[in-house]
């Protein structure tokens, strides 16, 4: 009887180990895609991030309309004519990574992260390093990717295909506090 | 006893079998479903952009405007009748046209100055968005800016020295309802006032209201098509005969330009002219064929700060 208690309690606390999460709903994306005929850039502050430490599990979500331009024409080009965001609102990640990240000891872990990024209604899989920093008990997460429009069925019409980048680099970051 | 105790290690068995069950869910979808969960109950709504492509459907004005710190270079261009005959090479003989510059001082705020052919008019706009449609949770359903212009012509007439500043000029308020209904079809309505410091004679109404609907339909995410329709309630204008004016366009947009290639029957490009002096008719081949240019400058960059949306 006893045995069957202690092994229940037992799996309870490993459950509640499971439970790491970090979350945060500012975490920031930007994109460059700047050539030498256009300066191409947009950031969007307000993206939903939650990482589970325990499963080594992590997901991100965004909307594309959150995507600020410093050209409010380039912006509105950007929802209406190639990423479509009326159709397809939000960009998302989720995905797992491999390598070990201590949470009560501050320091820097690089990590590979692979998984799902869904775009315009495209699915593809990625494979990038990231680093996820512990410091105190906040996890900050940064990551940079290479991806083309193409890839996500993004239509660049032939008159503008040389002002964009062919490969539209993006960068990643996160502070995450614990959920 | 121990029947009882064979039973309860049954029941510890399926319990620890539906908690491992339930700890072993697809848990990257539970993670994204979460995420997804809180987007949105944090999202709020979002103004509803792109109703139109350019600042005018043809000639009518669209709730359209420049961006804060965006500078529009707009020519318009037409040519002459199309029944005006092969020696005039169907009209394209002649062009008239006007130049216009519009500044966006806000977001919500935009002027603009023109100069035109005929009559060598000179005018200068307002517009001013009142409410902007949002998406979402539909809270507001159109957009509405209210329009306004003066326009100055500065023709020599020496057989009419009496003809002072003030009876050159003539003044227009619109207001500009638009939907966007979907990603393909957008229409306006537009209620207008005109007043014409000077008419022709006596029996011609120097305060004249207008009625105009437009759409657009797009073909594809860079081009659309555009109607007109002008309605000048009748029994206004009696010195002269004057006509609705119906236009039609083909919207091209390339980057920051937008190309509107058109047919109308009227020659006077801005609103005091052909809301109320429009001469073509349709019926008899008074039409203009002419086109749109507007190039997008942008002057003030925004700063990428805390994004809204």
């Amino acid at each position: 009887m006893n045995k069957y208690i202690i092994f229940i309690a037992l799996i309870f606390c490993a459950g509640s180990s499971y439970g790491q999460l970090y979350y945060s709903r500012t975490g920031s994306i930007g994109f460059y895609a700047s050539t030498p005929l256009e300066d191409i850039k947009a950031e969007n502050n307000q993206v939903y991030v939650l990482i589970d430490i325990g499963k080594r599990e992590l997901a991100f979500s965004s909307l594309l309309k959150g995507f600020i331009f410093p050209k409010e024409l380039m912006q509105e080009h950007f929802n209406e004519n190639y990423v479509e965001s009326d159709k397809f609102p939000k960009a998302t990640f989720t995905g797992n990574f491999t390598g070990s990240v201590d949470v009560k000891k501050d320091g820097s872990y690089p990590v590979q992260v692979k998984g799902e990024l869904t775009l315009h209604n495209v699915v593809k899989m990625v494979e990038l390093p990231a680093m996820l920093e512990v410091k105190g008990g906040m996890i900050m997460a940064t990551a940079h990717l290479m991806v083309k429009p193409e890839d996500f069925q993004i239509n660049i019409p032939s008159v503008v295909r040389n002002k964009i980048a062919r490969e539209v680099s993006i960068n990643v970051n996160a502070n995450c506090s614990p959920k | 006893m121990k029947i009882l105790s064979v039973q309860l290690k049954r029941r510890v068995i399926i319990g620890l079998g539906l908690l491992i069950l339930v700890t072993r869910l697809p848990a990257q979808d539970n993670l994204l479903k979460v995420l997804d969960d809180s987007l949105k109950t944090g999202a709020g709504h979002s103004h509803v952009t792109g109703t139109f492509k350019a600042t005018r459907i043809v000639n009518l004005q669209t709730v359209e405007a420049p961006a804060r710190g965006d500078l529009n270079f707009t020519i318009q261009h037409r040519f002459g009748q199309l029944n005006s005959g092969s020696y005039n090479f169907f009209g394209l003989d002649n062009a008239t046209l006007r130049l216009g510059l519009d500044y966006g001082l806000s977001d919500r705020l935009a002027i603009g100055v023109g100069r035109s052919t005929v009559d060598k008019t000179f005018d200068g706009n307002v517009k001013y968005k009142l409410l902007r449609q949002t998406d979402g949770s539909e809270r507001m359903p159109v957009t509405v800016a209210g329009f306004g212009s003066v326009s100055y012509y500065t023709i020599r007439s020496p057989d009419k020295t009496y003809l002072d500043a003030t009876y050159r000029t003539a003044y227009v308020g619109q207001l500009l309802i638009a939907r966007k209904f979907n990603r393909i079809f957008s229409a306006e309505i537009v209620p207008s006032y005109l007043h014409y410091n000077l008419v022709p004679s006596a029996v011609d109404k120097n305060d004249e209201f207008a009625v105009s609907a437009g759409g657009r339909i797009k073909i594809t995410h860079r081009m659309s098509l555009n109607v007109e329709y002008n309605y000048l309630l009748p029994n206004q204008v009696q010195s002269e005969k004057v006509y609705n004016s119906f236009s039609a366009g083909w919207d091209i947009e390339t980057g920051g330009h937008v190309f509107q290639l058109i047919v109308t029957n009227s020659q006077g490009l801005i609103e005091s002219q052909y809301l109320g002096r429009t001469m073509g008719n349709w019926g008899d081949g008074g039409i203009y064929f002419g086109f749109n240019i507007s190039r997008n400058f942008n002057l003030v960059k925004r700063t990428v700060r805390k994004s809204v949306y």
